[in-house]
C-alpha cells in the first residue's frame, strides 16, 4: 500500500546511459535544463525533443516510466499555463469581460509548459538511471573545490547518502508497524479529520522510535569502523571516467552548441504549434 | 471457526520490475482448537501467509474463507474479524506505543468496542497471563528490558481474546526460560479455552514439543503436512530444504545405528528418554 512511494526510483537496466559516471549525468542534466531555457523557435524545440527521446531510448528506460514523474507537478504546470495565457501583454485574440487572451499569452504557455515536460523528464532520466549511492557519489566529487572555503561537502553528502538509504527502510517500517496495529483492530479509514490525526499516533510513536534506534544504531556501527569525517577518507569504488564518460560529454556539449547557435542564427516562424 | 485458503496465490510488488511470487497456490484448511506448526525455510512465505489469515494481505488469485465466507467480499466486517484472528507479528516490541503498558495493552479491546474498564480488566487479565509484574503496568513500555517489551506486546493480542492465535517466531531472541514459558502459555490458552493456533518457528525442538500438525513451505508452496512424526521421518527432504528434524531424533538414528534397539521416530527429549530407559532396562 506504501509501496508506491519511492523517492529517486532506480529503474534497473544494462544501457550506455546507466553505465555513464554520475558526473557526467549530473552535468548533463544541468546543461539539458539551460539549453531548454534558451530555445525560443521551432529548430530548437525539435533539437531538444530529438536529444531528449533520443537519449531515452538508449537508456532503455519505458518512457510511461519518465512520464510518471509528471503526475506530481501537472497542477503546477497547469496553473503557470494559465497564468501565462491571462496575464502576458500583446496582440489580443480574444476579448471577453475582463479577460484578454494574447497571441503572445498562449506561446509563451505552451512553450513553458514544454520546457517544464521537458525538464522534468531530463532529471527524471537522470534518476532513472543513476542509483541514489551514485548519484551522491557523483554530486560529492563535482562540489569538491567547496571544500577549499570550508564548506562541509563530504558531511552533507553522506547525510545525503544515508537519507536516501533510509527511505524504503522507513516506508517497510511504516507498512509493518500499520499492519501491525490493524491486527489489533487500529483503523485508520473512518471518522471526521481530528480522529483521523489521533489514529496516526500508533503509527507515528512506534516510527519515531525505530528511526531514531537505527540512527543510534547506525552511528554506533560506523564508529565502532573509524569514520571519523571526511578528512583523508578513500573510497572503495573511485569515480573513474571511462572512455564513453568522454564520449558522452562530447555528445553533451555539442548539443550545448547547437542550441546556443541554433539560437543565435536560425530565427525560423514563431510558434509551429499553432499555426499563423 | 475454520479459516480455509483456497488456491492462495499471492504476489509482492505487482507490475514492477521486482515483481516475487511469494505464495502459489496455496490450499490450506486450519480446523478448531488445532496446535498448528509453520516451519520454512527463511524467505519461503511464512509471514505472508499468515498475513492472510487475518485479511492483512488480500490474495492475489484465490480466496480466503471463514466458515465457508470469503472475507474480502463487500459487506464482510474485516475489523471485526481481525480481533478475532489474533496476529502476533516478528518483533512485535516494535508496535508499542502508549505513555503506560497497561494502556498499550488495552488498545485492542478498546478497538473492540468495549469500555475503558473492561478494556483494563482484559488488558491487565492478558498481563497477568504472560507473566508481567503487576510494578510495570504503570511504567512506560520503552523503559523495559527486551523480553519484557516482548510480553507486553504479545499481551496485547491476547488481550482481545482472539478465537485465533497466530504467532510469528515469537520466541525469537528470548532466554530459553523465557521461550518455553510463552510456549507453555500458548499451550494452555489453546486447550483450556480451546483457541486455534498457529506457531511460525525455527526451532524444530519447538515445534516437536508443542503442535500437533506441522506445514513445512518451501519456496512458497506447501511441501509437507502432517502430524510432526510423520514430517519428522522425511528428515533427508527437509535437510534439502534447509531445515532438520529435532537434534533427539538424530541421536536416536545414530544409537539405532550403533546397535541399541531404540525406536527412530522419537521426537521429543521426553519420548527419547523413555525409550533409552526401556531400551537400556533390557539390556
Ligand atoms: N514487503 C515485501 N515486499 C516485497 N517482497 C517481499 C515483502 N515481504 C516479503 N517479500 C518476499 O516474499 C518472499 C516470502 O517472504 P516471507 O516474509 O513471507 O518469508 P518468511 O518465510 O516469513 O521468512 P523468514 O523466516 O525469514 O521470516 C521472500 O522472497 C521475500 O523476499
Ligand atoms: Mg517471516
Amino acid at each position: 500500500m506504501l509501496k508506491d512511494i519511492t523517492l529517486g526510483q532506480f529503474y534497473p537496466a544494462e544501457s550506455k546511459i546507466h553505465a555513464l559516471d554520475p558526473r557526467v549525468k549530473l552535468v548533463g542534466t544541468l546543461l539539458y535544463v539551460v539549453s531548454l531555457f534558451l530555445f525560443h523557435n521551432l529548430a530548437g524545440f525539435l533539437l531538444a525533443t530529438a536529444f531528449l527521446f533520443f537519449l531515452i531510448h538508449m537508456s532503455k528506460v519505458p518512457v510511461s516510466y519518465i512520464l510518471r514523474g509528471l503526475k506530481a507537478i501537472f497542477i503546477l504546470m497547469v496553473i503557470t499555463a494559465i497564468f501565462n495565457v491571462l496575464f502576458t501583454p500583446g496582440t489580443t485574440i480574444v476579448h471577453v469581460w475582463k479577460i484578454r487572451i494574447t497571441w503572445e499569452g498562449v506561446r509563451a504557455a505552451v512553450f513553458m509548459f514544454i520546457r517544464l515536460t521537458y525538464l522534468v523528464m531530463g532529471t527524471s532520466l537522470m534518476t532513472l538511471t543513476t542509483t541514489p549511492t551514485r548519484l551522491t557519489d557523483g554530486m560529492e566529487s563535482l562540489m569538491a573545490p567547496l571544500e577549499k572555503i570550508h564548506a562541509p561537502v563530504h558531511e552533507v553528502a553522506m547525510m545525503m547518502s544515508i537519507a536516501l538509504r533510509f527511505i524504503p527502510l522507513l516506508v517497510d517500517e511504516t507498512d509493518k508497524i500499520m499492519k501491525a496495529q490493524m491486527a489489533r483492530g487500529a483503523d485508520f479509514e473512518s471518522g471526521n479529520f481530528w480522529r483521523r490525526a489521533k489514529s496516526m499516533v500508533p503509527i507515528l510513536v512506534p516510527l519515531f522510535v525505530s528511526a531514531f534506534r537505527r540512527a543510534g544504531d547506525l552511528a554506533l556501527a560506523m564508529e565502532a569502523r573509524c569514520y571519523q569525517g571526511g578528512e583523508g577518507r578513500t573510497k572503495m569504488k573511485p569515480l573513474v571516467y571511462g572512455r564513453n564518460d568522454g564520449k558522452a560529454y562530447a555528445v553533451l556539449w555539442i548539443y550545448f552548441a547547437a542550441m546556443i547557435l541554433v539560437r543565435i542564427f536560425l530565427n525560423l516562424p514563431h510558434v509551429p504549434l499553432l499555426g499563423h | 471457526m475454520s479459516i480455509t485458503l483456497k488456491n492462495v496465490s499471492y504476489r509482492y510488488s505487482t507490475g514492477t520490475a521486482e515483481e516475487i511470487e511469494a505464495l502459489k497456490n496455496i490450499t490450506l484448511t486450519i480446523e478448531d482448537g488445532q496446535f498448528i506448526g509453520l516451519a520454512g525455510h527463511t524467505g519461503s512465505g511464512k509471514s505472508t501467509l499468515i498475513q492472510h489469515l487475518n485479511g492483512l494481505l488480500r490474495p492475489t488469485e484465490g480466496q480466503v474463507l471463514h466458515n465457508g465466507q470469503d472475507i474480502f467480499e463487500k459487506g464482510f466486517d474485516l475489523r471485526t474479524y481481525r480481533t478475532k484472528v489474533g496476529l502476533v507479528f516478528q518483533y512485535p516490541e516494535y508496535q508499542l506505543f502508549e505513555t503506560t503498558v497497561l494502556e498499550d495493552a488495552c488498545f485492542g479491546p478498546l478497538n473492540q468496542g468495549k469500555t475503558k474498564e473492561e478494556a483494563r480488566e482484559m488488558a491487565k487479565r492478558a498481563l497477568r497471563s504472560v507473566s508481567v509484574p503487576e510494578e510495570l503496568f504503570e511504567r512506560s513500555p520503552f523503559e523495559l528490558s527486551g523480553g519484557q517489551q516482548r510480553r507486553v506486546a504479545i499481551a496485547g493480542v491476547l488481550a482481545m481474546e482472539p478465537e485465533v492465535l497466530v504467532l510469528d517466531e515469537p520466541t525469537a531472541g528470548l532466554d530459553p526460560c523465557g521461550r518455553t514459558e510463552i510456549l507453555d502459555l500458548v499451550k494452555s490458552l489453546q486447550e483450556e479455552r480451546k483457541i486455534t493456533v498457529v506457531l511460525v518457528s525455527h526451532s524444530m525442538e519447538d515445534i516437536a514439543d508443542y503442535v500437533q500438525r506441522l506445514v513445512v513451505m518451501k519456496e512458497g508452496e506447501v511441501f509437507l503436512d502432517d502430524e510432526p512424526k510423520k514430517v519428522f521421518s522425511h528428515f533427508e527432504e527437509l535437510e534439502e530444504i534447509g531445515l532438520s528434524a529435532p537434534q533427539v531424533t538424530y541421536l536416536m538414528q545414530d544409537l539405532s545405528a550403533q546397535g541399541f534397539g531404540v525406536p527412530t521416530d522419537c521426537i521429543t527429549v521426553e519420548e527419547a528418554k523413555e525409550a533409552i530407559l526401556k531400551a537400556v532396562g533390557k539390556c
